[in-house]
């Protein structure tokens, strides 16, 4: 078991870094900063120029810069912001709660919804309610989520005037994209409901709960829900990447002060540190819990440390 | 509870109708859209650009010369959704041709000869799998450019994976099955063995894969194009089309309505026959 958690630990550092070192050389192809911070400064000579790289530490050699940022990660230094050198660190803990605070409630509102339909999808398996889950599940994976995100706001800021459209306005601004990605996630998630229920309820020990007697709702939730609690936990798990990419996008839609808008401002701005910084963290934190997920996955169920 | 179980004849009918009836909605949004759009351009002349300083803003389902209404320059809506698909669905395509072909090549060379590539391969899939997508797509494309060359080069790049994985993990059990053992004893070498024997055995669930991601890159090239890093604002195309109309949404809602559900009809349809395939292809689902 050591070895196994020590493999997946490697891996994980091993991706953490081919993350960042692709990252950090993508970003400093995208353009010059020095121009983009001389602009509108009237006359810039070529000297001037050199001197913001100087400044910026821009001309050491790539792979020094890379060092450089990497011991900083590890403190927890992500250097400062080109536009008003705030400290990256700093935006990042700024925005990472309004992230985190969707990524949290998108996601819960997916599990109540898609848990109650995905059960019900395989007690009913091929029968109307379960094509009828099935249909509505293919739809919601058939739209882009920013579409959804516009379609939720023509209806529920213009049409009926009942929530905020965008920004930071009070709680009830996290209720639309909340909703927005809810709808996505459950798409997804109903599936696999379905797909681990149904592997479950095929099992011997359901079988004989129902020979016992048991209510067909203690039967579903509490014998049948925990066993595939596992695999269920483990592919939302994997899902979480997605997650975060759709949290990025819905983020920006509704100009959410989140890592996602954050990040965009810096693409725009071409503001490396920040951007670095950013996926960064975002990085960490998937490969973070794939990580978890992996390795409580593998002290459960020890056919998965053989592979 | 479990009500009487169905006598297997009934029960095989109704499925039957089911998958009949996924599969004809599926072929017929997927054919009509494909249509459309191709012809598009003989049906529009004006490839969706000619304005009509007349009507514009014009409501939907009001008059004939412009069924589904105009916007503020006073282009038809309906020509320039249709239209706009062709980027739509030359993205879909071409990536994933381009990304399964590659990914199948290097998942047979892994699956069959193992060692060294084998176990690259299988760290790309874990990079990709931590890679924030999305994230990472913006960060190549602001870099690049946007435009459909860009955008398609970046899907293979960053999908070619999934296709190595998943006809590796195939390779490796179809490799030890006793047909494949039967051919290396008659001498087959490893280029035919891979041709005629492997291949054919692991294409199934590509195929599924493929379907799948032509939807999905859709939805991705509209995603990237909306947010500004995708083909040029000025051709005509479904994610551009919601950026433009998101900014009079209050006065003119069909101009970002019907794009949207241009992108859905389509991808539905093609979601429908990757379902479809799946249950045929892969009755188990271990896709």
């Amino acid at each position: 078991m050591g070895a196994f958690i020590l493999k997946r630990v490697l891996q994980a550092i091993f991706v953490v870094l081919v993350v960042t070192l692709f990252v950090s050389y993508a970003v400093r192809l995208s353009g010059d900063p020095a121009l983009m911070l001389s602009q509108g400064a009237g006359s810039v000579t070529e000297q001037d120029l050199r001197n913001i790289r100087a400044g910026l530490g821009l001309n050491r050699p790539f792979m020094v810069q890379y060092a450089d940022f990497l011991r900083g990660v590890v403190v927890g230094d992500f250097g400062k912001s080109f536009m008003g050198g705030t400290p990256v660190s700093r935006l990042i803990r700024d925005a990472l709660p309004a992230t985190l605070a969707l990524a949290a409630l998108s996601l819960l509102l997916s599990i109540v919804v898609s848990v109650p339909l995905g059960i019900q999808a395989a007690v009913k398996q091929g029968k109307g309610a379960d094509q009828f889950i099935r249909i509505f599940s293919l739809i919601g994976l058939s739209f882009p989520n920013f579409w959804l995100a516009i379609m939720l706001v023509l209806l529920l800021s213009i049409t009926f005037p009942l929530l905020p459209p965008s920004g930071w306005d009070g709680p009830l601004s996290l209720v639309m994209p909340a909703l927005t990605m809810a709808i996505i996630l459950s798409a997804t998630n109903v599936r696999l409901v379905r797909t681990a229920m149904l592997e479950t309820l095929s099992a011997q020990y359901i079988t004989v709960a129902r020979s016992k007697g048991l209510k067909d709702r203690v039967v579903l939730y509490k014998h049948a829900l925990r066993n595939c609690a596992i695999p269920l936990i483990t592919y939302i798990g994997l899902q979480f990447g997605n997650l975060i990419g759709g949290i990025v996008v819905i983020e920006k839609v509704f100009n959410w002060p989140g890592l996602g808008t954050l990040a965009f401002d810096a693409i725009a701005g071409r503001d490396y540190p920040v951007l670095q910084g950013t996926v960064t963290v975002l990085s960490l934190v998937i490969v973070a819990v794939n990580l978890l997920v992996d390795v409580t996955y593998g002290l459960v169920d020890p056919r998965i440390r053989a592979r | 509870m479990p009500a009487a179980p169905l006598p297997i004849a009934v029960a095989a009918a109704r499925t039957f109708q089911w998958r009949s009836l996924e599969f004809i909605l599926g072929t017929v949004l997927t054919g009509v859209m494909l249509l459309l759009v191709l012809f598009s351009v003989w049906i529009f002349p004006g490839r969706g650009s000619a304005m009509d300083l007349a009507a514009r803003l014009a409501p939907p389902f009001v008059q004939w010369s412009h069924p589904l209404g105009t916007d503020p320059l006073g282009r038809d809506v309906l020509a320039r959704v249709l239209v706009g698909g062709r980027i739509s669905l030359t993205v879909g395509l071409v990536s994933v041709l381009g990304a399964s072909i590659a990914g199948i090549v290097i998942g047979l060379v892994a699956g069959y000869y193992r060692g060294f590539w084998d176990m690259l391969l299988m760290r790309c899939v874990d990079v990709q799998l931590a890679l924030p997508f999305i994230l990472i797509a913006l960060t190549f494309i602001s870099i690049l450019g946007g435009g459909l060359g860009n955008i398609i080069a970046f899907m293979v790049i960053s999908q070619w994976v999934q296709y190595a994985r998943l006809v590796r993990g195939m390779v490796l059990s179809v490799r030890e099955r006793e047909f494949v053992q039967a051919a290396r004893a008659f001498g087959v070498a490893d280029l035919p063995m891979l041709r005629h024997h492997i291949l054919p055995n692991v294409i199934g669930p590509v195929i599924i894969l493929m379907t799948l991601n032509v939807a999905n890159n859709i939805l991705l090239e509209s995603s990237l194009t909306f947010l500004g890093l995708g083909v040029d604002p000025l051709i005509p195309s479904w994610g551009g089309m919601l950026a433009d109309g998101r900014t009079y949404m209050q006065t003119a809602w069909w101009v970002t309505v019907f794009p949207g559900v241009a992108i859905m009809l389509t991808v539905l349809g093609l979601n429908l026959l990757g379902d479809w395939l799946r249950d045929r292809i892969d009755p188990t689902g271990k896709l």
